[in-house]
């Protein structure tokens, strides 16, 4: 950025992956000195500005048959390569996933939706990317690939306390995402508070309920997006509302719990004080929606 | 640094050339092939200048390398017009007033022809979501959106098969 | 002058003649032109905001394959060109020396094969800093134990001060303060109005064509005002100026960011005077908006007497300018401050005071810029603001104080406490139009009623006073060079013309208008008369586009050019009809004799008499050239009403609803016109809620890149509805009085006002802009109004 015409990025060699078995073979080939180029809508900005400089860039965009929306025995399988847009365009997302609809309606824009992917989003663990929060309020689990073959990574375990480093081995690549189907009484939406189209959130609250045939939350999940180091899972505001009906007294007790939870840093989108508050309006927002969505009140 | 042959469609037409690893694939469009309607407006893949479609899909050109559009068909605004016709994206946004500097016209054009063959009957909300990758610093995006809705209904109106990347002309 | 309005051509939403090539790709913008042998050039910047340069060591760049050349400020200073003068008498580097005074500053400049080369070279130069303490604090600046920040010039300016500025009556301006302290009411605010930038998309940037062998240098270059460069780089860097041609191609948006002179064009042009090629500098995005014309930062203080009525007496405002490390403001030069002292606006003060300092901080130079006619939007902010206190102080609804305290029609024209005539106006019926367009009185019920169910609702008033068109020779100059303007018409023999006036569009539509204006004094189709402007090897001398100037001051050198060809043809007519020319009429595109309509002779006709049958006592041809010094500025004006609704939950502003009525006398293309309220509403949006560039105390800037600064997206920006009035100008030859700033000038404080509305009722009376979320959820927060 000191010096650098329409911001150049650096050399790095360029090698286009058309299997699995090659990428990842790459990958093991390289290590360290080599990066996955998926929908490259993170990765090349930052080549760009030389933030990041890999000696390799592993292409995976010539693989085929890595992009589908699958729901096959009680789980939906995402395919790494999927485009945000193929999810705004999916009628099985927008019916029975709206927690997912609602966010990749929120990554970026239109533009980069094109060619960004769900893979991407999770596997780069920005904290202000959108999924991840998502993923951890649904349960999802991580399917990585590498030379000894795949392993399933519940979310949970995929990012450590820290931006963009997670628990995938240099040598895996992340091929699908797991999420649990939904059942009858489940419903989640995910909330997203941005100054402006395409910016990171000021604050996001993913929030994923299952009421119990009385009427009691069996299932709660509360991710929160660009509220601290890495993407965070609100344990405490989840556990408060397992076992009884969700109402609004149940919420707002949730929602101080998830305020709790975040760590965000004053920056210009905000005093940390009011990323906080937040957290808190948008985590009693995504469980009213999500409340309302399970009970087929929307 | 590797250097990589590669055979690219541009509004139905093929190019061929060698390009580093690190060439962008916009800076390939505009310097390399003189195509030079595709425009370069920021530097973090925010401002929608250098958006073209890549086998039918709306692209930032500067947040691609041009050794990824190998063997790919693209269009940009060049390939609007076609056998000395205006498209009626061209059409709407001279009879709408859409543009003024001009310059973020041909991007903002492109998310427009992608809208409409996603959705040929888009409402205002609709239409001001499909161009929110594209900024304008000139119009104020109320004339576009007006250009954008004319297109829509000459192109029902015709039942014309929207132009997609590959058909015919230069 | 007498103001003669044809019926033909103006007024008619004539479809833009510029437009066929831009919706095809094939606009010629700078970073289009390509020349045979062309080389790059990139900038090594300052990390730092502050910080000697102990070494800059350019062996390994040198190494880069591709790499021929890397210019240095030592370079520079060998040839007297590390330093420039501004256009406000400061001088600023152009690569810097011994010192850096901006983070982003350029140090070194690259000139390679391709772009790719010339930015691996830049990244290669190693330069050595040892980084001073930074000031970024206007108010630090001047604090006596500040670092001073301009040694270069400390003989002349020993403190970081570049100025005191003041105009107005200061005593008696007190003398009314006190009198409404004691018996009236006075009302005082302090107001942030932070740096912005224009960011038009397409940045800035040149290639620089030097041939050895004929002399001529030729720069295509970004610029509002192709003609004062021309005569700078002569003056500045010693070529002949009659060897210089300076292009301004397509422009993709000026905003004022394209006025000034930067480093990056000086230095293409001495590289390739250097190198005898064609050199190309083209800045990305992050250098746009961290190192190039800024607009704003403005910290002011403003105070209003006024009796317990409200009627306003005076107005008492002090200023704190910061400029960065140049005062590089692109403004008149009699004017530091710009026309900041129209702040009386649209009301009738008796008395007022102004005081502006100015003072250099570590930051990037500037000043005057973002399509603000010349500081029109600070002073407008400030007054609208200051009414609206006003109102809430003596209990009084905005609109109607407002009506109570306008300059009324009979008094145009109009001077101003702060000495402006202002040529005409109907402030009234401005506001009562836009209040009738929303059903004002039904939105003050309907607040009321929200209100008592707890919910906020806004309403913001601007009702702004203009001041565009500079200007009178006598007063006003760019660098010495008076602010006329000019134009050019040539008609052909087969009857069709070709005009080039001394403007520039930056998407204006030039093309067009000004094709209308000469259409309609001359009864052709605006399609028969082709505008080009921009070369200055056949453009008649002008001082570009910015402040809203061309259609005042160019507009009228056409109006006036076509109205010469016209007379001629007058006494071509009449010699081929053998009449006297006072037995001749006129009628659009046609002389007759008098009561004889069948005998007569059209302007084509005349036209190819002109070169054929021309009468003996005249020259051949028909042309005729103006150049017009305004005898006054001209005053536009309007009134906009933005309605707002605030989420309690997350402070969130929505704009329900936006009208803004304005008022540009006379309308050459209604189209046009709104095309360009549009687009100065979103640039009056943008400052009001999303735009800012700051910086933290190590002088490391916030908003250098798109992602940072917020540009309005189409869904963040409001159906504008417009609607307006007409008084023209009498002054103006056809009463236009121009239109381009006017929505920037008003649109943020009516936002501003309506988000203050909706809390007034629990004692907000102000919030600094940008108004972002947070802000309006801490006063929530404080006010105890937060909800879910």
């Amino acid at each position: 950025m000191y010096g650098g015409d329409t911001l150049i990025p650096g050399s790095f060699d360029y090698l286009a992956a058309h299997s699995i078995n090659e990428a990842v073979a790459l990958l093991d080939q390289h290590g360290e000195d080599a990066k996955v180029l998926a929908g490259g809508q993170s990765l090349i900005p930052l080549l760009r500005f030389r933030l990041a400089s890999p000696a390799i860039l592993i292409d995976i965009n010539r693989i085929d048959g890595l992009d589908y929306l699958r729901e096959m025995n009680g789980t939906l399988h995402i395919g790494a390569l999927t485009r945000e847009s193929e999810l705004d365009n999916s009628s099985l997302i927008r019916e029975r996933y709206p927690i997912l609809f609602d966010t990749s309606a929120v990554v970026a824009d239109p533009v980069v939706r094109n060619w960004a992917t769900v893979g991407g989003n999770i596997a780069h663990a920005d904290p202000a990317n959108d999924h991840p929060a998502t993923m951890l309020a649904l349960g999802a689990r991580i399917v990585a690939v590498g030379p000894a073959g795949e392993r399933v990574i519940p979310i949970e375990e995929f990012f450590t306390d820290l931006p963009f480093e997670t628990t995938l081995h240099p040598n895996e690549l992340l091929t699908e995402i797991r999420v649990p189907a939904p059942v009858q009484g489940s419903g989640g939406a995910y909330v997203k508070l941005e100054r402006k189209v395409g910016d990171y959130a000021i604050a996001g609250v993913a929030a994923y309920i299952t009421l119990d045939t009385n009427g009691n939350v069996s299932y709660a999940g509360i991710g929160l997006t660009n509220v601290g180091q890495a993407p965070i899972k609100a344990r405490n505001a989840e556990q408060a509302l397992l076992g009884k009906p969700l109402n609004d007294a149940g919420i707002h007790q949730a929602a101080d719990l998830a305020a709790a939870a975040s760590q965000p840093i004053s920056d210009t989108r905000g005093p940390a004080e009011y990323k906080r508050d937040m957290v808190r309006t948008l985590t009693v927002r995504a469980l009213r929606k999500a409340l309302a969505r399970a009970t087929g009140g929307e | 640094m590797s250097t990589h042959h590669i055979s690219v469609t541009i509004n139905g037409t093929s190019y061929e050339g060698d390009v580093d690893s690190r060439t962008l694939l916009v800076h390939w469009i505009r310097d390399t092939l003189r195509l030079t309607g595709t425009h370069i407006g920021c530097d973090t893949t925010s401002c929608g200048a250098c958006t073209i479609l890549v086998d039918g899909k709306t692209t930032k050109s500067c947040t691609m390398f041009a050794v990824q559009a190998d063997g790919r068909q693209l269009m940009t605004v060049e390939g609007l017009e076609q056998n000395g016709k205006l498209h009626p994206l061209q059409e709407g946004f001279h009879e709408e007033h859409a543009l003024q500097c001009g310059y973020c016209t041909p991007g903002m054009m492109m998310s427009g022809l992608a809208l409409l063959q996603h959705n040929p009957s888009p409402t205002e909300h609709e239409i001001r979501v499909g161009i929110s990758g594209n900024l304008c610093r000139c119009t104020g995006y109320v004339n576009i959106v007006k250009a954008i809705q004319y297109a829509a209904e000459k192109m029902q109106a015709a039942e014309e098969v929207p132009v997609s990347a590959g058909q015919g002309g230069e | 002058m007498a103001t003669e309005v044809h019926a033909h051509g103006l007024g008619e939403a004539y479809k833009r003649k510029e437009d066929a090539r831009f919706i095809r790709g094939q606009g010629n913008y700078v970073d289009d032109v390509q020349l045979p042998g062309m080389l790059y050039g990139d900038i090594v910047r300052s990390p730092y905001a502050h910080a000697l340069i102990k070494n800059v060591d350019i062996s390994e760049a040198m190494k880069v394959p591709g790499v021929l050349a890397v210019i240095t400020g030592k370079d520079l200073d060998a040839a007297g060109l590390a330093w420039m003068p501004t256009l406000s008498a400061d001088t600023e580097a152009v690569l810097a020396l011994d010192r850096v005074h901006f983070q982003m500053q350029e140090v070194a400049f690259v000139v390679a094969t391709s772009r790719y080369a010339a930015a691996d070279g830049a990244a290669a130069v190693e330069v050595d800093y040892e980084p001073l303490q930074v000031v970024v604090d206007p108010k630090k600046a001047l604090e006596p134990d500040a670092p001073l920040l301009r040694p270069d010039k400390k003989d002349k300016q020993p403190t970081n001060q570049i100025y005191h500025w003041e105009t107005g009556e200061r005593e008696a301006t007190d003398a009314d303060f006190a009198e409404a302290a004691a018996n009236g009411v006075v009302v005082s605010q302090e107001m942030f109005i932070p740096r912005i930038h224009p960011a038009p998309i397409e940045t800035c940037g040149c290639v620089a064509d030097f041939h050895k062998a004929t002399g001529k240098l030729t720069v295509w270059i970004t610029s509002q005002a192709p003609h004062v460069v021309r005569t700078l780089f002569a003056i500045v860097a010693g070529l002949p100026e009659h060897r210089i041609r300076i292009i301004s191609p397509d422009i993709g948006g000026g905003f004022g960011n394209k006025v000034p002179i930067y480093p990056g064009y000086v230095c293409a042009v001495v590289a390739s005077i250097t190198t005898g090629k064609p050199v190309k500098w083209i800045e990305d995005r992050t250098e746009n908006l961290s190192s190039t014309g800024f607009g704003r930062d403005y910290h002011i203080k403003a105070e209003v007497a006024a009796d317990k009525d409200g009627n306003v007496q005076a107005l008492r405002v002090y200023t704190l300018a910061d400029h960065g490390a140049f005062d590089a403001a692109a403004q008149p030069t009699k004017f530091p401050a710009g026309l900041f002292h129209i702040c009386t606006g649209s009301y009738d003060f008796k008395n007022a005071f102004v005081e502006v300092d100015a003072v250099h901080t570590n930051k990037a130079p500037g000043g005057i810029a973002y399509r603000c006619s010349f500081r029109v939007t600070e002073a407008s902010y400030l007054i609208e603001r200051m009414m609206d206190s006003l109102a809430y102080k003596v209990g009084k609804d905005p609109a109607q104080l407002r009506l109570q305290n306008f300059i009324k029609p009979e008094a145009f024209p109009y001077r101003s406490a702060l000495n402006w005539t202002y040529d005409s106006g109907e402030y009234e019926a401005a506001l009562n139009l836009a209040m009738k367009n929303v059903d004002y009185e039904g939105l003050r019920r309907e607040q009321a009623e929200k209100r008592s169910r707890g919910e906020l609702m806004g309403i913001g008033i601007s009702s702004f006073t203009e001041i565009v068109g500079a200007g009178p020779g006598k007063h006003f100059d760019i660098a010495g060079i008076q602010m006329f303007d000019s134009c050019e018409i040539r008609v052909h023999p087969t009857g069709k013309a070709l005009a080039r006036i001394g403007v520039q569009t930056q998407g204006q539509g030039h093309e067009t208008t000004f094709a209308q204006i000469i259409a309609a004094e001359l009864g052709m189709s605006p399609d028969d008369i082709d505008v080009e402007h921009g070369d200055t090897d056949t453009a008649p001398y002008g001082l570009g586009t910015y402040a809203s100037r061309s259609t005042p001051v160019a507009g009228a050198a056409t109006a006036l050019a076509a109205r010469k060809v016209r007379d001629k043809a007058k006494k071509i007519a009449a010699y081929l009809l053998e009449v006297g020319e006072e037995d001749l009429e006129w009628e659009p595109g046609r002389f007759f004799v008098k009561g004889t309509p069948g005998k007569g002779k059209t302007i084509q006709e005349l036209a190819f008499a002109a070169y054929t049958n021309c009468p003996p006592y005249l020259e051949p041809g028909l042309e005729a050239v103006n150049y017009y010094d305004p005898p006054n500025l001209t005053y536009p004006f309007g009134s906009y009403i933005c309605v707002v609704d605030i989420d309690r939950g997350t402070g969130e502003v929505h704009i329900r609803r936006f009208m803004a009525v304005d008022d540009c006398g006379t309308i050459i293309n209604p189209m046009i016109v709104e095309g360009q309220i549009h687009g100065g509403l979103t640039q009056g949006l943008a400052p009001a809620m999303y735009e800012e560039i700051s910086f933290d105390e190590d002088g490391n800037i916030r908003g250098g890149n798109f992602q940072d600064y917020l540009i309005p997206t189409s869904m963040e920006t409001p159906h504008w509805e417009t609607d307006k009035t007409v008084t023209p100008s009498p002054h103006h030859p056809i009463g236009a009085k121009g239109v381009g700033e006017s929505p920037t000038v008003g649109a943020p404080q009516a936002i501003a006002n309506a988000v203050v509305d909706a809390l007034s009722h629990v004692g907000v009376r102000h919030i600094d802009i940008p108004i972002a979320p947070w802000k309006v959820w801490s006063i929530l927060k404080e006010k105890g109004l937060t909800s879910d």
